[in-house]
């Protein structure tokens, strides 16, 4: 598994894109998280609008075993929310860095905990 | 528990090289899943699934009073149990609760293979030693004599015909027989825990990989996948089957669960638990408390063991276990509820998701039968 070096990570398994000409930036979460997790059936996204976090929890992914919550890597306005990903939850698993992305966010703050692709490699080789 | 206490089977070194996700489970380490468990599960819908099973509890019991004995420790009419046949039991408490649930395989007119859930198998092996007391029996730990291989689904009696020169088509459901498989020698049963055709394959653990490994092979052609224990959970689940610890506990009796059918009280002698069981069937008949029932999401979210039920705004009920039903396409659940809202389509009922009431329908069990 490799994790894209243009990827910025949390620690809770989150990735975050770097933003567009807008300010707005791409969340999913990463290859490791869902082959922890395992098929996921059902995602509650936030909702567009609404405010998120960073640490926070901002919804819910589902697999056959259990429930995860879903954190937000900064704090930001929801601009979208991949609705391919509410249709299609497997998405999360076979697409986590391209199709299966979760939400779309105005980032207005980071947290300065941020991981690169290789300290977050190094984060989840534990 | 650290990884360093945890058991592991004779195919542990199979399952790494598969890249299997492994979990602790009643203290061994074994499969969860080794790719998708959704496509896991539907392999053994419609084609065939590997499992490894060997965590399961053999015990063995001989001797010329071993039909009596086992008739007196268990519930069921385990002397009427032909040569050759198997049987799904129960061993309760004298109050009648429910310590496992078993399957007996009459191996010889005074040999039985009785083989116990993992998390239960020493508490069996401790009753069956304690029963015993008195009797011309020998209550034999046979757990590390074994491994269990398991194929299950439609195309696994082609795939076992492939390999062995037994009787395939002679061996009816809840019967087995010596054989060799494979070069192997083997207990041929055609047993299982998925609601699928299926045979469970009792070896010697040396013997385990080159089986696996043949296994393998001869399903190369036909779809044959190795599944982990997540997809025998909502395989299991799908028919309506029980597990331990979630629809089963030493609080329920084989009654209160829905199971009083392997009560066998016309059965000769006295045996452990009668006299509460006795009780336990008219109360269940006359006044039930709780009824096991199926359940199926109207939504997406999924139920989970210990979730409330809930009617009208009260709690009626609990999950015992729930899961996505691949098969179904919805969230599915067993759970006991009251007796009043036990009904299939009985209206207004849902349960409790982490402080939301989404809708559920009530329906019989199974969720899924075969067709044959």
């Amino acid at each position: 598994m490799s994790n894209p070096q243009q990827l910025r990570y949390s620690k809770e398994h989150e990735w975050l894109s770097g933003a567009d000409d807008n300010g707005v930036s791409t969340v999913g979460i990463t290859e490791f998280a869902a082959n922890a997790l395992g098929d996921v059936v059902y995602a509650q996204l936030p909702e567009v609008g609404s405010t998120v976090e960073a640490g926070e929890t901002c919804g819910e992914l589902e697999s056959t075993k259990s429930v995860s919550d879903l954190y937000s890597p900064v704090t930001g306005e929801v601009t979208a929310v991949n609705e391919n990903v509410v249709d299609d939850p497997s998405l999360v698993n076979s697409e986590p860095f391209e199709g299966g992305w979760l939400f779309k966010v105005r980032v207005t703050d980071e947290p300065a905990d941020l991981l690169s692709a290789d300290e977050y490699d190094a984060h989840t080789a534990g | 528990m650290s990884s360093t206490e945890l058991r592991h089977t004779a195919l542990d070194a199979v399952h790494r090289s598969l890249g299997a996700t492994m979990t602790d489970f009643a203290g061994w380490d074994m499969p969860l899943r080794y790719g998708s468990e959704r496509d896991e599960h539907v392999a053994v819908r419609t084609k065939a699934g590997l499992f490894d099973l060997s965590h399961m509890g053999e015990i063995t019991v001989t001797g010329p009073e071993a039909a009596d004995f086992l008739n007196m420790a268990l519930v069921g009419n385990i002397a009427s149990i032909g040569v050759g046949r198997a049987r799904y039991t129960m061993i309760v408490q004298a109050d009648g609760g429910i310590l496992d649930d078993l399957i007996v395989y009459r191996l010889a007119e005074t040999e039985y293979m009785v083989v116990a859930n993992a998390s239960n198998a020493q508490v069996v092996l401790d009753a069956l030693d304690e029963r015993s007391g008195g009797l011309d029996v020998e209550v034999r730990d046979d757990r590390d004599a074994y491994a269990l291989i398991a194929v299950q689904g439609p195309a696994s009696p082609g795939i076992l015909k492939s390999l062995t020169d037994a009787d395939l088509d002679g061996l009816k459901y809840y019967a087995g027989l010596p054989g060799t498989v494979a070069g192997v020698p083997a207990l041929i049963a055609r047993t299982g825990y998925t609601g699928e055709d299926g045979f469970e394959l009792f070896v010697k653990p040396e013997h385990a990989v080159e089986l696996w490994q043949a296994l393998t092979k001869a399903g190369e052609g036909v779809g044959l996948v190795p599944c982990g224990l997540s997809c025998r959970d909502t395989l299991r689940l799908e028919a309506g089957m029980p597990l331990y610890g979630h629809e089963l506990n030493t609080s329920l009796t084989p009654f209160d669960a829905g199971l009083g059918r392997v009560v066998k009280f016309e059965k000769e002698g006295d045996f452990v638990g009668r006299a509460a069981l006795v009780e336990a069937a008219a109360r269940a008949e006359q006044n039930p408390p709780r009824v096991l029932v199926g359940l199926v999401a109207e939504g997406r979210r999924v139920p989970r063991a210990g979730y409330s039920v809930v009617a009208g705004g009260e709690v009626i009920g609990e999950v015992t276990s729930g899961a996505p039903s691949p098969t179904l396409g919805k969230p599915i659940a067993m759970a006991y509820v009251d007796a009043a809202h036990a009904a299939p389509g009985t209206e207004g009922v849902g349960v409790d998701i982490r402080g939301t009431h989404e809708p559920f329908e009530v329906v019989a069990l199974p969720f899924y039968k075969r067709q044959k």
